[in-house]
């Protein structure tokens, strides 16, 4: 007797839209979770913004471009002599001198015909926030919060992209190693314990001394080294209480050969860790990428790391608070972006985790 | 003419035990120290014993989960209706094996993949053994879904384990176990994790299947009261041996080995006015079947295809 | 004329969950007598344990007991401050749970374990005293004294649970609770800790409050019993009384469902789907939809109350009618 597909299908779908609705619920109980996730939407939505202020013209490219934009932003400001001890009427000590609105005249050795007391039209780079500009310039000219955006869309990639690629790795080679065992356990292993040795940031340091490092690249490297690490050890041990459940020996009851029985039964139920995992590589991937750029080792065009390294190199770091914009925008990205998603993965362990609910 | 749907003799299955990192000596525990029984077609055993007896073992070695030790066992291969040695399978004949031969596990919550739908969890075996086309794959489903009582099958095609009661996901296991028609299904307590009130409707759908499509149990359980409304003959396990093997109500009637008679006499009755009739571990009957064993048989047959074993176990039985 | 130990009147207890409440304990009433062993037979989620943790106001912290009264003795528990209460337990009531061979620490000695549960109770007295008490209780359970020394996973399942008897005399109740205590148990070692109990119960005068799914041992250990589905009290007795004519539906089921290895080999019964959820439950029969004995007097829209039909012998009025 045939039954009827189209009821089957029906409630198929109505069970797949309760279960999802189910697990937002679950979600939405953390705390942590939502604000993590706020963090991370907040992020995409700056990643996704820009484009798309270009694409519509609302920014013009050649004033807001990341990299190859530049502003003109005159003030005029008052020329004068400082002189050389204080205190005087004008001045109290020397840092006083000149103030703001005044530029000395012998800065302005290449302009000719300038007197004291005389007004010069100075371009401010890097200039502070404005209208125009809602977190200021850089020292080149170009806007501070474009170059943020940017910087959110290479956070996203790379951290997505190392992270797939790692937890693909690990969660193969533990389930590999799981179900196995013997020498291909043991090799794999003791290979884990190699790479947990191993220092990361310096490793990416010698590797950025050997090659240079663009930001595919850093996807990659990091993807590797971190599905070879530690992880592997934790799916593994996963693995390994999923391959002794009924449903396993009744697979293998059943006739199934031990690489389907691997790859049906046992990842499967091995998935939601290594999904935990990715959330949380994502962090290292966001923190190792700017520490690299801060360091100026790695080729890219803009990211936040890199814009801490220009704030730097150009000298702007150590003059307090007063170039604020140059330095606080993108070291608190990475601290936020890098948390939440830290955030995310812990209001996913909830969900993943029934024995963790308090109710 | 082969009446026997599997026979096992001498089935030893040892686990070794290494005492310790650096130590050379291996302790062996002798889990199934040698147990031998028929099962004729159409007929059930139930094997009773208390936990850590061997019986588990023994189930998993049958379905090859564990490899014996060692031992003969012959299963009956209803395509060339001959009996075949199982050490003489070669990989094909063993796939082969695994479609006749079936296990139904105790606990409902872990026998089920989590991530599977029901239909794809009753459709593995057809998939694995190639049978039929799609269609009749999923033909088969539906209507071994019809035959352990989930109906409407649509309403559980699409769901998954833990939209399930346990006695629904019991009935599921036994549908995944069934589809294929195998002649001989290892059940596993599976009724010991079940609520009370709806054990009996899982037994008696097993009962029903087992008429209607021919099928053998070999019935694990720890409790003497459900093998009796399972099986025609039951086997008392202790310590790895079968002590005492005999048809259902002649076990119950007339215990001999001690062991038996203590099991029997320590099952509370469901009676407040019964008092049970307090056997004492009494040696002299047994010692007197010892004595008469005049060809030193492991297992001596006192009429009516009741044996009982002639082993040591006084110093076990406290 | 002996007195009611322990007196449990329209107890209902919720659970506050993110679904709902679950109803979990509802209108329980009954009382233990001094040296009474009183039964609580029904399968999971009908409310056992709950009732159990109750009795002892052990349970989870989103548990609520909305109304009713619990008497020790004459006493009100409920509502009692949390050290008022750590008097009554162990000193008046306490408890052998369900797997309770697991519930021992197990990098400590069982003799200290228990020491530590009688110095709770009885600061002032010394180390030789308590030791010697916990020589008696082990004397009655049938345990050699040398256990004391000996850590948890030294002993045998059989001998833990008998140490776990101890405990829960180790403070001289009036009334123990055991919930399950054999369930784990192999039945001839069941049988064993079913004969210590017994014994123990006859020698200090003990009441009993036994709980367990299986109406075989609810049988032979206990001279009243109640019966619970879904959170209430359906049938309430004498013990030999309710085998021998079970009033109620379920009671009925049950008793025909249970397979034995004594008498003829008889059709036995079962049920179908599964006990309701007990989340915001509403009035009326909660057995009806799985009633397979309906009858035309049933009227399941009828609230659960128990009504008597002889003496000491209750059943919820909608199978009383059939009476």
């Amino acid at each position: 007797m045939k039954i009827d597909e189209t009821k089957e299908k029906n409630l198929q779908k109505q069970l797949r839209r309760e279960a999802l609705k189910k697990n937002w619920r679950l979600f939405s109980q953390s705390k942590l979770g939502m604000i993590g996730l706020g963090i991370v939407t907040v992020f995409l939505v700056l990643a996704l913004l820009q484009p798309f202020l270009f694409f519509t013209g609302i920014w013009s490219e050649g004033i807001y471009h990341p990299v190859v934009g530049y502003d003109q932003i005159i003030e005029s400001k008052l020329v004068v002599e400082c002189p050389k001890e204080y205190p005087t009427p004008e001045y109290e000590t020397f840092a006083d001198c000149p103030g703001k609105g005044e530029v000395q005249k012998k800065m302005l050795y290449l302009a000719q015909g300038v007197e004291v007391g005389d007004y010069y039209d100075v371009y401010l780079q890097p200039a502070p926030p404005s209208r125009k500009h809602i977190l200021g310039t850089d020292s080149l000219g170009r806007d501070v919060f474009s170059q943020i955006m940017e910087g959110s869309q290479v956070a996203f990639v790379l951290g997505l992209l190392s992270a797939t690629l790692g937890v693909g790795i690990s969660t193969l080679l533990g389930t590999i190693a799981a179900f196995f065992g013997g020498r291909i356990d043991a090799y794999l292993m003791r290979q884990s314990d190699l790479v947990l040795m191993l220092p990361t940031l310096p490793l990416l340091f010698i590797i950025s001394a050997f090659a240079e490092l663009k930001i595919w690249h850093l996807a990659v490297v990091l993807g590797i080294l971190g599905g070879l690490g530690g992880s592997v050890i934790t799916i593994k041990s996963q693995a390994l209480q999923v391959k002794v459940k009924p449903f396993v020996d009744s697979a293998r009851i059943t006739g199934g050969s031990p690489r389907k029985i691997m790859f049906s039964h046992v990842l499967p139920n091995v998935a939601p860790l290594a999904l935990l995992f990715m959330v949380f590589s994502v962090t290292g991937a966001i923190a190792s990428e700017s520490v690299l750029s801060f360091l100026g080792l790695l080729n890219i065009d803009m990211s936040w790391g890199l814009m801490i390294y220009l704030s730097q190199t150009d000298g702007f770091i150590f003059s307090g608070l007063e170039y604020w914009w140059l330095i606080l925008p993108a070291g608190l990205s990475v601290t936020f972006l890098a948390g939440g998603f830290y955030l995310v993965g812990r209001g996913l362990d909830d969900v993943f985790n029934p024995r963790l609910r308090k109710r | 003419m082969n009446e026997n749907v599997i026979e096992v003799k001498n089935l030893v299955k040892n686990f070794d035990v290494s005492r310790g990192f650096f130590s050379r000596n291996k302790a062996v525990v002798k889990a199934v120290d040698g147990i031998s029984f028929n099962i004729p077609k159409g007929e059930s055993l139930g094997l009773v014993g208390q936990s850590g007896c061997g019986k588990t073992t023994t189930a998993r070695a049958l379905c090859l989960l564990d490899p014996k030790t060692s031992g003969d066992v012959n299963f009956y291969n209803p395509d060339s209706d001959e009996m075949q040695n199982l050490d003489d399978l070669n990989d094909e004949q063993i796939k082969q094996f695994r479609r006749n031969t079936q296990m139904i596990f105790q606990d409902p919550y872990e026998s089920l993949n989590p991530r599977w739908t029901i239909k794809d969890i009753i459709l593995e075996p057809l998939n694995i053994h190639n049978i039929g086309s799609l269609e009749n794959r999923t033909e088969a489903v539906v209507e071994i879904l019809r035959t352990v009582g989930l109906t409407p099958p649509e309403n559980y095609l699409p769901r998954y384990p833990h939209e399930l009661s346990g006695g629904q996901r019991q009935r599921v296991s036994i549908a995944r176990s069934l589809v294929m028609n195998p002649k001989f299904v290892i059940c596993d307590e599976p009724t010991s994790m079940l609520d009370v009130s709806i054990r009996i409707s899982i037994m008696d759908l097993m009962l029903e299947l087992a008429n209607d499509l021919d099928v053998s149990y070999l019935y694990i359980t720890h409790d003497l009261a459900v093998a009796r409304y399972m099986c025609n003959r039951i086997a008392v396990m202790f310590n790895g041996k079968i002590v005492e093997i005999a048809k259902t109500e002649d076990l119950l009637n007339n215990p001999i080995h001690p062991y038996t008679k203590r099991l029997i006499s320590s099952i509370p009755v469901p009676d407040p006015k019964y008092t049970r009739e307090k056997y004492d571990i009494d040696f002299t009957e047994l010692d007197q079947i010892i004595a008469n064993n005049t060809e030193n048989l492991a297992m001596v047959d006192v009429g009516d295809e009741h044996f009982v074993a002639t082993h040591d176990v006084k110093d076990l039985l406290i | 004329m002996s007195k009611n130990i322990l007196e449990v009147d329209n107890l209902n207890m919720h659970y506050e969950t993110l679904e709902g409440n679950v109803m979990a304990v509802n209108n329980v009433t009954f009382s233990v007598k001094e040296g009474e062993s009183f039964g609580l037979v029904g399968e999971s989620g009908c409310g056992k344990s709950s009732v159990a943790s109750t009795l002892l106001q052990l349970q989870s912290d989103n548990a609520v007991i909305s109304s009713g009264s619990i008497k020790l003795d004459g006493k009100e528990i409920v509502g009692l401050t949390e050290n008022e209460l750590r008097q009554v337990r162990w000193n008046d009531i306490s408890i052998v749970f369900q797997g309770a061979m697991n519930a021992w620490n197990p990098v400590v000695k069982i003799g200290e374990q228990i020491r530590e549960a009688i110095r709770e109770h009885y600061p002032e007295k010394s180390k030789k005293e308590n030791t010697e008490k916990i020589s008696e209780l082990f004397k009655i359970v049938g345990l050699e004294d040398s256990i004391m020394d000996r850590y948890p996973h030294e002993l045998s399942g059989g001998m833990k649970q008998r140490a776990v008897i101890a405990l829960a005399l180790s403070c001289d109740p009036k009334i123990v609770i055991a919930d399950e205590p054999t369930t784990a148990l192999d039945v001839v070692i069941q049988d064993q800790i079913l004969n210590e109990i017994k014994k123990v119960q006859k020698l200090l005068g003990l009441s009993l409050i036994y709980i367990s799914h299986d109406i075989a041992v609810i049988a032979e250990m206990t001279d009243n019993m109640a019966v619970m589905y879904a959170g209430s009290i359906v049938e309430l007795g004498p013990t030999e009384q309710i085998f021998s004519s079970p009033k109620h539906a379920y009671t009925k089921l049950l008793l025909e469902s249970t397979p034995s290895i004594v008498g003829e080999k008889k059709k036995l019964r079962s049920l179908d789907g599964e006990p309701p959820s007990l989340i915001n439950k509403l009035s009326g029969c909660s057995f009806a939809p799985r009633c397979p004995d309906k009858e035309t007097t049933c009227n399941p829209e009828l609230d659960m109350e128990l009504v008597e039909v002889s003496a000491g012998h209750y059943v919820d009025n909608c199978c009383s009618r059939g009476a």
